[in-house]
């Protein structure tokens, strides 16, 4: 089987999938974004699935969609990728699937966000609907913070940052869970724990190994059909209430995760993108 | 393989499992560098993250 293999930077993700691939005898065509180019109508290689793992959120969404219009089998697919690449998109089907996930509310104009967030209560958080790794997140504790971060958002923002994505703030037991879903399986989870109310681990939140409980396994595979299945990797917070589904992300990375849960994530990740291939 | 850093000048050595785009880091100065080409074995500086950088 020939796969497509979308990258940019080659990290160390990448480097396990490869070898995942390399010890299944699959051929491995790789695709560098920065250098791949399209004309629509024909295929830009010859391959029977591709795998996406684009650093860039942009890139790999379009180029997704032009593999896919030449009936190229994607994993993750462009849709998977439109939902989770947008926290808006993806709470609007979480919603739609009544997956649990903290309260949103969403607003369009610094006046309007500041009457959504006073209604919600603070603190609240502040989020761009599309981005990652933690960046420009914002807890709000108070009016003044308010109105101030709306300013700075209006003067300083891109046109992103005028879709106001406001998230009740969840108070975290010093950590947050990682799960990753597999298909119709959550093959492991983490905790990320941090003593900032931010935990990702590309901002120094620390991963050790999380059961992965029945109920957490359910509302993961829930979180991940709803935004159309794949390979996704969930993070959810725990609450008195039950866990609730904070976000998505389709080009999940994996290295931190490895060693503490014992599960070979890359591995389980080929077979999949293999079968896929093969038509299953 | 034995390449220069481009920042600091110190050798670096590109493991026989390199592949080009490859991300590294260089022990001396540590610059996050990108395997350019194998053949020659060639290194340049990663390129800056990006705001739809990650997941």
């Amino acid at each position: 089987m020939r796969v497509g293999f979308l990258h940019s930077l080659i990290r160390l993700e990448e480097k396990m999938l490869l070898e995942e691939f390399g010890r299944r005898g699959a051929e491995v065509v790789l695709l560098d974004d920065r250098v791949l180019t399209f004309t629509l109508g024909q295929r830009p290689a010859d391959v029977d699935v591709v795998m996406e793992r684009s650093i860039n959120h942009s890139r790999a969404l379009h180029a997704l969609r032009l593999f896919e219009s030449q009936g190229l089998v994607c994993v993750n697919s462009s849709t998977v990728a439109t939902t989770c690449g947008d926290k808006l998109l993806t709470s609007v089907a979480l919603q739609e699937h009544q997956v649990p996930q903290p309260e949103v509310r969403v607003a369009f104009t610094p006046e309007s966000a500041l009457v959504a967030i006073e209604e919600m209560g603070y603190p609240v958080v502040l989020k761009p609907a599309v981005g990652s790794w933690g960046r420009l997140l914002a807890k709000v504790n108070d009016r003044d913070a308010a109105e101030a971060l709306l300013e700075h958002k209006t003067v300083l923002g891109s046109y992103h940052h005028s879709i106001f994505y406001i998230q009740r703030f969840v108070a975290k037991p010093g950590r947050d869970i990682r799960a990753f879903v597999i298909g119709d399986q959550c093959v492991a989870a983490i905790y990320r724990t941090s003593p900032h109310w931010i935990t990702n681990t590309a901002r120094g939140g620390q991963a050790t190994v999380c059961p992965v409980t029945d109920e957490l396994a359910r509302i993961a595979v829930a979180g991940a059909r709803a935004v159309g299945g794949g390979i996704v990797a969930l993070d959810l917070f725990e609450t008195d209430d039950g866990l609730l589904v904070n976000e998505i992300n389709y080009t999940m990375e994996f290295k931190n995760s490895v060693a503490p849960t014992g599960v070979n994530i890359p591995a389980l990740i080929v077979d999949y993108v293999l079968r896929r291939g093969a038509g299953a | 393989m034995s390449v220069p850093c481009p920042v600091c000048d110190a050798p670096l050595t590109l493991t026989p499992d390199a592949v080009v785009s490859e991300l590294l880091r260089c022990r001396d100065c540590g610059s996050e560098l990108e395997v350019a080409s194998l053949d020659p074995p060639s290194v340049r500086e990663a390129p800056a993250e990006e705001e739809d950088w990650g997941q």
